[in-house]
């Protein structure tokens, strides 16, 4: 079986315009809706706290809401979680009241309605850990773009590694964007999602790369969109044998993964899609607009290169 | 060309053997244990130990599927939970308080397995259940205390003397002590630099007042802080313990964190009572004994009629742990003085015959009472009982040997393991700096259950839709590499057994996307085989280029992801971290099996021909092909 048969090299560059309009518009509207309706950050970064219970029959959520409410957390959201029986309830830190005990009494005032009741899960974040979480969280992401940026620095020239890491973060936004705008919870577990991923789609760029410096010293007199195309048409079944494959297993985990692991493979997806798309279709027009030329690569000395695959 | 020396071969079986046998106690799951750990260092787990609890399940007649013995308990297994549920009552009440006796799951793996040191991988709470705490400790609240205790130790030190001040008080976290003329202060300033090497003097003039500033120098801070932690942790550890926590984790977090996990525990709030209480530490005096001739109150009689129900007045009867039996202590009911005088106590061996030795500090106004009742009581014992949770027990009750004031000894141990052991009991007493829990992680058992569902179901489903894919897709190369796939599984789950990673459920769904990824490396290799061959080949040069320049594309596709999986290590924490680290590990092993283990197949099914006619690596198709 072979998915790919192309006789002649895809012109992605005569469109890459349109490539950078779709990609411009997408950006800015992640933007827009990242600086507008912001994050719904979870509990790990703004501290309160979260407890799942599960009844033995399908919970009245109203009475729920009820309770919670007369204890005195009219901010509370309470609502199902995967089953009908399931239920989550997050609260708020409230200043002045001692949250250490908090679940304890959600927990028996529930019980008085209905003794059945299993408390399933509680995570409680003081406010000073969910900023320090926070902290890290964006370092991490920090940490991750320098060491992707220094990396392809080493490894190509300058006008790759930044074409690269804008394309990368361009996905970043985007996922970061769709959380914003659908307004899911951004949780320590999606932000790892996030990173994974970036480390992932990076080395599609590279590959493209790759072959864009071994085509500029085999064929010496074609153009360098020309380039760009056949490196692109080239490595194309590999980008999408291998994105297809991930994402097998993360259909896998959205499948069975359940609500707990639900928004990390939902990261995952977005993160696979745009990565083809980007690390592809956006970093190569960027490297064309930031000018590169063969005399960036082939450097006159003659140097035994780590050649291309794919 | 495409075949490997014998070594290649013998490494790549090797690998594969090891794998599979750490991976093995993975598959064999876990029986109903009960693990019985002494509480006191004196005691120990020992084949005495176990043979006792041997004894006391079969005069019970409890039958147990084995009583094992390890570095710091003994263990018996147990057929199911009722068996082993009143084996652990029955083991409680015999053994007393001086054994956490506590359910356990142990891994049903067959002996040699566990002796070679392969372990089922280390579960975290939200895989098993149980409860996560982070706790604060209140560094400020230490230090103010220690500036306290210095500005006690410097009033006495200065009416010792006789150097005139007009005051001493803390301000903020300095003591200020304030002179009416210059030569007091000299020889003031003097003097507490000779005797409290601690504190750094600052001099200062103000309106005719002569004052000396003295603050904690920076290092000594920092012991004071390290102190208030290592004694917080202490305390924890012996209340952990009236938990009955099989396998409680209880470690130190940056400089002022402590983090507490108990596997198993679902009563919640009674955890957060016992970690939040404070417990007190009480000097008393011992108004009889029946053990020491020589030293005064010596009263048999007495302390018969007491153990047999008479109790004087203004007394109580207390028992102390002493050479292995406990001795009944006739004690007054008055304090001496209570455990915040207390501002040290630390192992040590004494100076003149080397024997071990406890030290205790005393502060200031601790001292000037313990040296007015110590000289009276010359020759009388002495005990130091510990309050917590209401209960009192009788730590120690030494003889006083002379009139004691701010530093004295106590003496008499066996060993060194003895005095640590008091030492830490006495400052765990004491003077423990406030806590307070800023984080909490509960996992009721049933979650972790269904976790450990949904993390298996995820990578195993995943895994056979990538496995059905690449078959389809590569053909015989696709069967290499979904073998090379499944030996990439087993690494990493032998790794992880291992090195006893804490695998959590991100750690799990880290598992499966490593899969997802590491055939990437897969990928890489038969797509460059395709192309060498569509560019006119020979099926073994192709095979060979092949694995050979998809090498360094796999290694750099792996890098950028493993920069991602580090800065997640650095930065993330619990189960991130876990994820981090499956993430790391994953991407190592999977180059490891996508290049050796696959060549090696392959090498071993085509390298041994002279001439291959097609590689079976499905359909490869020419450009110009259609044509003709």
């Amino acid at each position: 079986m072979e998915f790919f048969r192309i006789k002649r090299d895809i012109p992605f560059m005569r469109h890459a315009l349109i490539f950078n309009v779709i990609s411009f518009i997408t950006f800015l509207v992640a933007v827009i809706s990242l600086s507008t309706k912001g994050l719904n950050l979870g509990v790990d970064f703004t501290g309160g706290t979260v407890m799942e219970v599960s009844y033995s029959q399908p919970a009245e959520l109203n009475n729920v809401r009820e309770t919670v409410a007369r204890l005195g957390f009219t901010e509370a959201s309470v609502q199902n979680f995967g089953s009908a029986r399931d239920v989550l309830i997050r609260l708020p830190v409230k200043q002045g009241v001692a949250s250490v005990k908090l679940s304890e009494t959600v927990a028996a005032e529930l019980r008085k309605a209905d003794s059945t009741l299993e408390v399933r899960r509680v995570e409680f974040v003081g406010p000073q850990v969910g900023q320090e979480l926070f902290e890290n969280g964006a370092l991490a992401l920090l940490v991750v773009c320098l060491g992707i940026v220094f990396y392809l620095w080493l490894r190509f020239e300058w006008k790759f590694g930044v074409a690269a890491i804008i394309a990368n973060l361009h996905d970043v936004v985007i996922i970061l964007g769709f959380f914003s705008i659908f307004q899911w919870e951004f949780s320590l577990p999606v932000l790892a999602a996030v990173l994974a991923i970036l480390g992932y789609s990076v080395n599609e760029s590279v590959v493209v790369f790759d072959r864009v410096r071994e085509n500029f010293r085999k064929m010496r007199k074609a153009s360098v969109p020309s380039i760009l195309d056949n490196a692109i048409t080239r490595t194309m079944s590999r980008t999408i044998i291998t994105h297809f494959s991930t994402q097998l297993m993360v259909c896998s985990m959205l499948v069975f993964g359940g609500e707990t692991l639900h928004y990390f493979a939902l990261a995952l997806t977005i993160g696979i899609l745009f990565g083809i798309y980007s690390s592809v279709l956006v970093a190569c027009p960027l490297v064309m607009w930031l000018g590169v030329s063969r005399e960036d690569l082939v450097k006159p000395e003659k140097k035994a290169d780590a050649e291309a695959v794919v | 060309m495409n075949r490997y020396p014998l070594w290649k071969n013998i490494l790549i079986v090797m690998s594969l053997v090891v794998g599979l046998l750490y991976t093995l106690p993975n598959f064999y799951g876990e029986v109903p244990a009960v693990q019985v750990s002494p509480i006191k260092a004196m005691l120990k787990a020992d084949a005495a130990l176990m043979g006792r609890v041997e004894d006391i399940l079969k005069t019970g007649k409890i039958a147990s599927d084995g009583v094992f013995l390890d570095a710091t308990s003994v263990k018996a297994r147990f057929a199911d939970t009722d068996i082993q549920i009143k084996a652990k009552d029955l083991l409680q009440s015999r053994l007393g308080e001086d054994y956490v006796v506590a359910l356990n799951l142990l891994s049903n793996s067959p002996g040699w397995l566990t002796a070679i040191g392969a372990l089922p991988m280390y579960l975290g709470l939200d895989l098993r259940g149980g409860v996560h705490f982070l706790l604060q400790v209140d560094m400020k609240s230490a230090l103010t205390k220690k500036i306290d205790a210095f500005a006690g130790d410097i009033r006495s030190a200065l009416r010792d003397k006789r150097i005139q001040y007009s005051g001493v008080a803390r301000e903020g976290q300095a003591v200020v002590v304030r002179f009416r003329d210059a030569g007091a202060r000299e020889k003031a300033a003097a003097e507490i630099t000779k005797i409290m090497p601690d504190l750094d003097l600052k001099l200062q003039d103000d309106a005719g007042e002569y004052r000396i500033v003295a603050v904690l120098k920076q290092e000594a801070q920092r012991r004071a802080e390290k102190f208030a932690l290592d004694q917080n942790i202490t305390t924890l550890r012996n209340r952990v313990n009236e938990l009955g926590v099989a396998e409680p984790i209880i470690q130190q977090q940056g400089a002022d964190r402590v983090v507490v996990q108990l596997p198993g525990v679902q009563d919640t709030a009674k955890a957060k009572d016992i970690l939040g209480r404070t417990a007190t530490l009480e000097i008393r005096m011992v108004d009889a004994h029946a053990s020491d001739p020589s030293a005064r109150d010596y009263d048999p009689q007495k302390v018969e009629l007491a153990i047999n129900g008479q109790v004087p007045f203004g007394t109580e009867l207390f028992h102390v742990q002493r050479d292995g039996a406990k001795e009944p202590l006739l004690l007054s009911r008055q304090i001496v003085i209570t455990g915040d005088r207390l501002t040290d106590a630390s192992p040590g061996f004494d100076q003149q015959d080397g024997r071990p030795i406890v030290s205790v500090t005393l502060d200031g106004q601790g001292a000037r009472t313990f040296q007015q009742v110590t000289r009276e009581a010359v020759r009388r014992r002495m005990a130091i009982l510990l309050i917590d949770r209401g209960k009192a027990e009788v730590l120690t009750a030494p003889v006083i040997q002379s009139e004691l004031g701010a530093r004295f000894q106590i003496t008499g141990f066996r060993s060194t393991e003895e005095t640590k052991d008091l030492s830490l009991l006495l400052r765990a007493g004491a003077l423990a700096a406030p806590m307070e829990i800023i984080e909490e992680r509960t996992v009721g058992p049933s979650l972790g259950a269904e976790n450990i569902r949904i993390g298996f179901n995820s990578a195993l489903y995943g895994f056979l839709a990538i496995m059905v894919f690449m078959i389809v897709y590569y053909a015989l190369f696709g069967v290499f590499s979904v073998i090379a796939l499944s030996a990439n599984v087993f690494f990493l789950v032998a790794l992880l057994s291992m090195l006893q990673a804490t695998l959590t459920l991100p750690g799990m769904a880290g598992i499966a996307l490593t899969i997802g990824m590491a055939i990437d490396a897969n990928v890489l290799i038969n797509e460059r085989i395709r192309e060498e061959l569509r560019n006119g080949n020979t099926p073994q040069a192709a095979i060979n280029a092949g694995y050979d320049r998809a090498w360094g594309t796999i290694l750099d596709s792996n890098i950028t992801t493993l920069i991602a999986g580090l800065a997640l290590f650095m930065f993330g924490s619990g189960p991130v971290k876990g994820f981090a680290v499956v993430l790391c590990l994953g991407i190592l092993t999977s180059i490891f099996s996508a290049v050796m283990v696959s060549r090696g197949l392959a090498n071993l099914y085509y390298g041994g021909r002279r001439k291959i006619d097609r590689v079976s690596i499905g359909q490869v198709w020419k450009p110009g092909a259609e044509k003709a």
